[in-house]
């Protein structure tokens, strides 16, 4: 078995034991009584055994692939994407030995799932390194602000919990709503990795010509049927449906209508489980969080924060500078991605402010954390995505 | 303004809400209520106490948090309203015609809006600069009007307290001890275990750790101060270049921005990954996507005239020899070369034959350097040609003349004169590439053979010199955060009551949970009497419920 090959089995025996993790620590969080207390109980040991037998695969998948492509394995979007799930778990990992609540990974280790879900939606091939990447910074900086993402993200993890368990879902209010718009969202993602896997076993292909924003000819495939097509379009493949519309040239009609095929089917699988339970999805996933002691997931998701803030800066920030400043000449040039860290850390400067000086703790806090994470997800997406700039891993 | 006179005889500020020594609460509201605010010890400050003047309005304003966050989330919004359309940096125009009917051609209507309110420059427009400078203020009073009182109530403070401090504090529990004096010496013995400073006065331990993490923010603001006052630096001459240069191979140039320095380029590389070195490792992407770059790369030779050297002379000594590759520039007194962009393929020379129409013989050939063109070119058999006109990038005809659009040899086109024995006065001839115009019929023409080319290299000339100022508040900042983040400062109270009670409080600014443990160890020891944390209510409640059972 080659490198490469080894690499892929071992995420995907990574991505098997979180998905095992998950159910034990449903059993551990059953048979808590309460977890303010810092006790273990069985599943719970069990459950974090297998999360670091996950954990321990899935960082052997990032030093195969790293032996076998020569650069760190976070060069495109499926590479950080993985890493970043694989971070998120070991977070999870370091503040499960910080204060053993099994709640914590009961919520924590799905997102992760879902997120390497997303993540295996992007090629997958090993690419070499063009110029600007080939730096011992890139390494540097991508592994940092990784890790201080992920760690502020176990925030946003805590912070659910914490309004899980402390909004009222019965009555109609502006909390009920948010918070069923982010369970919606997370469905939403699922959405995207079905539909996406759905075409991609049938191999489903559309190839087009087109003319792009600089006005010169271009072609491009397609994996989804094109609901809508490339400005100028032509067909190259017989016998695949005419797009609906014609987009002007910035727009990226490719991106739109992958796009709208995840948001309809994200939005049918969320209706077909409205129909069958037939309430709001946040009250079904309410009883998981009853048990979770509110103060101490407070304290969690500060927690996080403060230990995620410092690494994020140095990763995102600090080193960004100093690799920009090696490869572009200037340690800050206001690129899309750029502006986006800078957003990200000014959020979560306003979010330490607010709660230290302002005392917003409890369910403002538990707000303030998931909109963070909301940040970082959009930088990682969208700002990749849709607003290309030097940093696109396009 | 006149100084607070405390029961137990302090003199304390004006303004102050605990008593700097005891503890006691000295306003009427801290004596009300339940918990004390404890951020910064109850201690006077400036922003609290002083109310009237100008100068004291707008002290308060930067101090106030509440306008500082307002201020950073007012930079965050402007921050992200620049990334709904590329900045102007990263737009290929020149004029403000050219911009704004970019903008209006790619995003319609909304980005003729986002030209015209200056959307396009955000990062340079005054109001971003004027936020970020307000920022700064913000930054600066409100860490002057906490530090200062902090510091002093800090160092001040006694280790027996007023029983009332006691009794406002989150943690906080009370009950009566066999044995107060024993369970003193045991506590001590486990504080000084778990690296707690203890003091002992009086029947009351004042345990206290990572006191130094206090200064975290102000550590980290200072950083913050430090490197936006490096970027008001650059502002000033002389601190900053910042030059590109384009360079062809082969030529010697100048270097903008650093005097006395020239650079040769030898040699311009392109390479893309090739299918047999990718092997099986990169294959599928480069089936997939096609070409992918590998390197970028100029070859240099560096020279510098030697100091003293006259004015106006060539001699120029070599320095080094070096390739300048994308993340890998030339470095040399305090400036870097960048390899930042490049063009391949211009022209540098074309060469030309001279040929009887009738017969199709040559009369000889002559090439002509397309940077540096000589006027005349001597041939066989008394023939010669003169160049009489060149236009290096060839752009029509207008208003009757031939026109250039630009000095870089993209379309050259000449206005030969062919001198030859049998045409002594000479005929004209004007030739592009692919045509050639007569003014009348002529018997010779220049017919063209071949053409060199080369590549050019843009680089980047940079000198910054007030990046060690930023690097030195980026490091600052990292030790303040980290300070204030990875410690926690942490105080246990324990003393001995007027009944022969104990009474037990604890503060933390962070980390709860931890100080929590900590007590746990020490209590179990020392057989204190049991705590709440009057903020977790849910616990408490467990407890009760507990304790029902
Ligand atoms: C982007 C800018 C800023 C950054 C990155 C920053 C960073 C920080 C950090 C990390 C802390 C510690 C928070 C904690 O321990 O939870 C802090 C505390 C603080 N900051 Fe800032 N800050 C910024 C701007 C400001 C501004 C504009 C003000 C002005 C009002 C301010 C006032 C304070 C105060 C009063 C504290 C609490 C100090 C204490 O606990 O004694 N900061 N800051």
């Amino acid at each position: 078995m080659g490198l490469a090959s080894l690499s892929s089995n071992l995420l995907f025996v990574s991505f098997i034991a979180y998905l095992v993790a998950t159910l034990f620590f449903g059993g551990a969080v059953k048979g808590a009584k309460s977890e303010a207390t810092y006790k273990n109980n069985r599943w719970g040991k069990i459950a974090i055994t297998i999360t670091v037998i996950g954990f321990i695969t899935h960082v052997g998948y990032f030093i195969t692939r790293w032996m076998a492509s020569g650069h760190a394995p976070v060069s495109n979007m499926f590479e950080f994407t993985t890493a970043f799930g694989m971070m998120l778990v070991g977070a999870f990992i370091l503040l499960f030995y910080l204060y053993r609540t099994p709640s914590l990974g009961l919520f924590a280790l799905p997102i992760a799932i879902i997120i390497i879900g997303y993540a295996s939606m992007f090629p997958r091939e090993i690419t070499p390194l063009i110029p600007a990447l080939k730096s011992y910074w890139l390494t540097v900086h991508v592994i940092t602000a990784a890790l201080g993402e992920s760690i502020l993200a176990i925030s946003a993890v805590a912070g659910l919990i914490y309004l899980l368990k402390n909004i009222d879902m019965t009555k109609k209010s502006k909390q009920r709503f948010w918070l069923e718009a982010v369970i919606f969202t997370l469905i939403l993602v699922v959405g995207f990795v079905l539909s996406s896997s759905t075409f991609k076993l049938t191999g489903y292909e559309a190839e087009f010509t087109y003319i792009d924003k600089n006005e010169q000819p271009a072609k491009i495939e397609y994996n989804y049927p094109p609901l809508f097509g490339m400005a100028g379009y032509e067909s190259l493949t017989p016998d695949v449906m005419t797009p609906w519309a014609e987009m002007p040239p910035i727009v990226n009609a490719k991106t739109l209508t992958t796009f709208v095929w995840s948001v309809a089917s994200g939005i049918l699988l969320y209706l077909i489980l409205r129909l069958i339970f037939r309430r709001p999805i946040a009250t079904l996933l309410q009883p998981f969080a009853k048990k979770a002691n509110s103060q101490l997931m407070d304290e969690i998701g500060y927690r996080a924060v403060m230990i995620g803030f410092p690494i994020f800066t140095l990763g995102a920030l600090i080193f960004a500078m100093i690799w920009a400043h090696e490869a572009w000449s200037r340690f800050w040039g206001w690129d899309p991605k750029e502006v986006w860290a800078l957003i990200t850390w000014l959020f979560y400067a306003a979010f330490l402010h607010l709660r230290l000086s302002r005392g917003w703790d409890g369910e403002k806090s538990a707000w303030l954390a998931v909109i963070g994470f909301v940040i970082i997800m959009f930088n990682l997406i969208a700002v990749n995505l849709i607003i290309a700039g030097l940093h696109s891993y396009a | 303004m006149s100084k607070i006179k405390c029961q137990c005889g302090h003199d304390n500020p004006f303004g102050t809400v605990l008593c700097e020594r005891c503890g006691r609460p000295q306003t009427e509201e801290a004596k009300e209520s339940k918990l004390v605010d404890m951020r910064y010890e109850g201690a006077a400050r400036r922003s609290q106490t002083y109310k009237r003047s100008i100068i004291d309005k707008i002290w308060n304003f930067f101090s106030s948090v509440k306008i500082g966050i307002s201020i950073i989330v007012a930079v965050l919004a402007t921050a992200a309203i620049g990334t709904i359309f590329p900045q102007k940096l990263y737009v290929a125009a020149s004029t403000e015609a050219e911009y704004a009917a970019y903008y209006e051609r790619l995003y319609g209507l909304a980005g003729t809006i986002y030209y015209k309110l200056g959307f396009h420059d955000m990062y340079n427009s005054w109001w971003f600069i004027t936020l970020v400078g307000m920022l700064g203020t913000s930054i600066i009073i409100a860490s002057v009007d906490r530090v200062i009182p902090l510091y002093k109530s800090l160092k001040k403070q006694r280790t027996k307290r007023h029983p009332s401090f006691m009794k406002k504090q989150r943690i906080y529990g009370e009950g009566l001890s066999e044995d107060p004096e024993a369970a003193l010496i045991k506590a001590e013995e486990k504080l000084k275990e778990l690296r707690y400073n203890v003091k002992i006065e009086d029947g009351a331990i004042l345990a206290e750790k990572n006191r130094f993490s206090r200064w975290g923010p102000y550590v980290n603001h200072l950083g913050l101060i430090i490197f936006l006052f490096g970027i008001l630096l650059r502002g000033i001459p002389g601190f900053y270049v910042d030059e590109t240069m384009w360079i062809r191979e082969g030529e010697t140039r100048s270097i903008p921005g650093a005097e006395g320095y020239y650079l040769e380029s030898k040699e311009f590389i392109m390479e893309n990954y090739t299918k047999e070195e990718a092997d099986e490792v990169f294959g599928d992407a480069l089936e997939r996507v096609g070409m992918i770059a590998k390197n970028y790369q100029t070859d240099v030779a560096l020279f510098q005239t030697p100091e003293g050297g006259l004015p106006g002379s060539d001699q120029m000594d070599f320095v080094k020899d070096y390739s300048i590759i994308v993340n890998k520039p030339l470095k040399f007194d305090g400036f870097n070369v960048f390899q930042m962009d490049f063009r391949l393929d211009e022209l540098k020379s074309m060469t030309f034959q001279l040929t009887e129409k009738a017969t199709e013989s040559s009369l000889g050939e002559f090439t002509v350097d397309l940077t540096n063109p000589g006027r005349e070119y001597e041939l066989d058999n008394g023939a010669r040609v003169i160049l009489s006109d060149y236009y290096p990038d060839y752009d029509g005809v207008k208003d009757g003349e031939p026109v250039s659009k630009s000095p870089i040899p993209n379309n050259p086109a000449f206005i030969f004169k062919m001198v030859t024995p049998a045409k002594p006065e000479g005929e004209m001839s004007f030739v592009a590439i692919k045509q050639t115009l007569e003014t009348e019929v002529n018997d010779y023409k220049v017919k063209f053979i071949s053409a060199e080319t080369r590549d050019i290299s843009g680089l980047t000339v940079r000198k910054d010199k007030t990046l060690y100022l930023l690097l030195l508040g980026g490091i600052i900042f990292m030790i303040g955060v980290s300070q204030g983040a990875y410690w926690n400062h942490r105080r246990i109270w324990i003393q001995k009551g007027s009944n022969g009670e104990l009474l037990i409080a604890g503060h933390t600014n962070k980390n709860w949970f931890s100080l929590k443990k900590e007590l746990d160890q020490v209590k179990d020891v020392a057989n204190l009497p049991s705590y709440e944390d009057r903020q977790d209510k849910e616990s408490i409640l467990q407890d009760k419920e507990v304790d029902k059972v």
